[in-house]
């Protein structure tokens, strides 16, 4: 398989928010604002890279029977080692991300990454599709956290674009969650099937 | 692609290889990131302290630490004494904690000796941003519903708008707006009753160990840390229970 073909595989065909539709719950829980969304993808796709490719690497030494305990155990460990690492030397991170970051470990796209790809692919090979996979992931949550700031707050990253009076509330709450992701799928679906 | 058979042996083996690798890698990354971990802490109770007291030249003597019941429910507060270098008391900083919207909202509140608040800062918080995560804004000077400045008095506790008070609560946060005001409120009855040096209401909890450890980093940063420390344990003294924080605190 073509290398860059994988990475444009995760952003593209097979993306993990508007595709697969996989780790939908830290999708609609962190995407408050566009930065949250960023920040939430960046650390998920930490997390896929390393655990792709340690799966990757241990495959073979992993009895059929046990490999969703030992893929558990490796995902939960990467995750335990971002979060101290947050904690040490990006603390503001740290502090916005909170709650989530622990949850990470129960994110299906990384579960679901190992089991489809990675345990039937090389390890460099499971090193790109993280890669791809991480970067669709971050791309449809910075996406609807734009959507929901943009709306919500009528800012963007930070920056006022539209005056605050004109903000909708309800989409910042969970209910604008839902609504602005359906409706992202949609558009996104309708463009893909057009192509 | 060969793959270890699932036999019972495999499987045991492989699962405790994996799990021990996991726990030391882990121990290793604990270890590596400690240090910076609890700098980190000190740093930010550090900003948030000289923030609050809106000063920069300070001292800030060991916390203590008071439980108080409300309801039925035991609160920890955590006070510090500040100091300026000549060491003069400025007043007294407090930490409080209350459940708010989305979860544990802990502020610091800053208060001098008659009784004004100084400024505050929020220190960790789980609400919705843009609307209760404005706290950390809303009642600063600049804000719309400013209470730095305000002179605090145990009969006239702040409330909001709605509740008869004048505090302009967050739009559409009210309450994040009520639950921020009760950690202040609360912080104040806490600085009141460690300024009366009340003995029956103060307990060295096992909560001042951790913060004497925080306190260590913080007067062996200053210049006037022998003067602050000795100063406390007069003052310490008088409220002392006896129990094992002695201990702790002759291993300063």
């Amino acid at each position: 398989m073509n290398k860059l073909k994988i990475i444009t595989n995760g952003i593209v065909r097979e993306n993990p928010t508007f595709v697969l539709l996989l780790g939908m719950c830290p999708t609609l829980a962190t995407t408050t604002s566009a930065q949250n969304g960023l920040l939430m993808g960046l650390a998920t796709m930490f997390v896929l890279v390393c655990a792709n490719v340690a799966v990757s690497l241990i495959k073979n030494l992993t009895p059929d029977k046990v490999r969703i305990p030992v893929f558990v155990v490796v995902i939960a460990s990467f995750v335990t080692i971002l979060q101290m690492m947050l904690a040490a030397w990006l603390p503001s991170v740290n502090a916005s991300l909170g709650l989530y970051i622990p949850l990470i470990v129960v994110n299906c796209v990384i579960l679901g990454r190992a089991e489809a790809f990675a345990c039937k692919h090389t390890p460099f090979e499971s090193l790109l599709d993280g890669v791809g996979i991480g970067l669709g992931f971050t791309l449809g949550l910075t996406l609807l956290g734009m959507a929901r700031e943009v709306l919500g707050a009528g800012t963007v990253f930070g920056l006022h674009l539209l005056p605050e009076t004109m903000g909708m509330l309800v989409f910042i709450l969970p209910p604008g969650a839902f609504i602005t992701l359906g409706y992202l799928i949609a558009i996104i679906n309708k463009v893909r099937k057009t192509e | 692609m060969k793959k270890l058979e699932s036999s019972l042996l495999n499987m045991v083996v492989v699962l405790t290889v994996v799990a021990a690798v996991a726990a030391g890698l882990l121990a290793w990354v604990n270890h590596v990131t400690e240090g910076p971990i609890s700098l980190q802490a000190q740093k930010t109770l550090a900003d948030g302290i000289k923030a609050v007291m809106g000063c920069d030249d300070i001292t800030v003597a060991a916390p203590d630490s008071i439980t108080k019941d409300y309801d039925g429910k035991k609160s920890t507060y955590v006070v510090y004494t500040v100091k300026d270098n000549v060491g003069n008391e400025l007043g007294k900083a407090v930490e409080s904690t209350v459940m708010a919207f989305g979860g544990e909202m802990k502020v610091l509140v800053g208060f001098n000796r008659d009784n004004v608040i100084l400024g505050y800062r929020v220190l960790e918080s789980a609400e919705t941003p843009g609307l209760g995560q404005k706290a950390d804004t809303w009642f600063q000077k600049s804000g719309k519903g400013c209470i730095v400045g305000r002179r605090m008095s145990s009969d006239a506790p702040l409330k909001v708008n709605k509740d008869n008070g004048d505090v302009d609560a967050i739009t559409a946060s009210t309450i994040t707006s009520r639950a921020f005001l009760k950690a202040v409120n609360r912080a104040f009855d806490a600085y009141i009753n460690e300024s009366d040096g009340a003995t029956g209401a103060s307990s060295k909890a096992d909560g001042a160990t951790g913060a004497s450890h925080k306190a260590d980093g913080l007067t062996g940063a200053s210049p006037k840390a022998d003067g602050a420390t000795g100063v406390n344990h007069k003052e310490k003294a008088v409220k002392t229970d006896g129990k094992s924080s002695d201990k702790e605190r002759s291993n300063k």
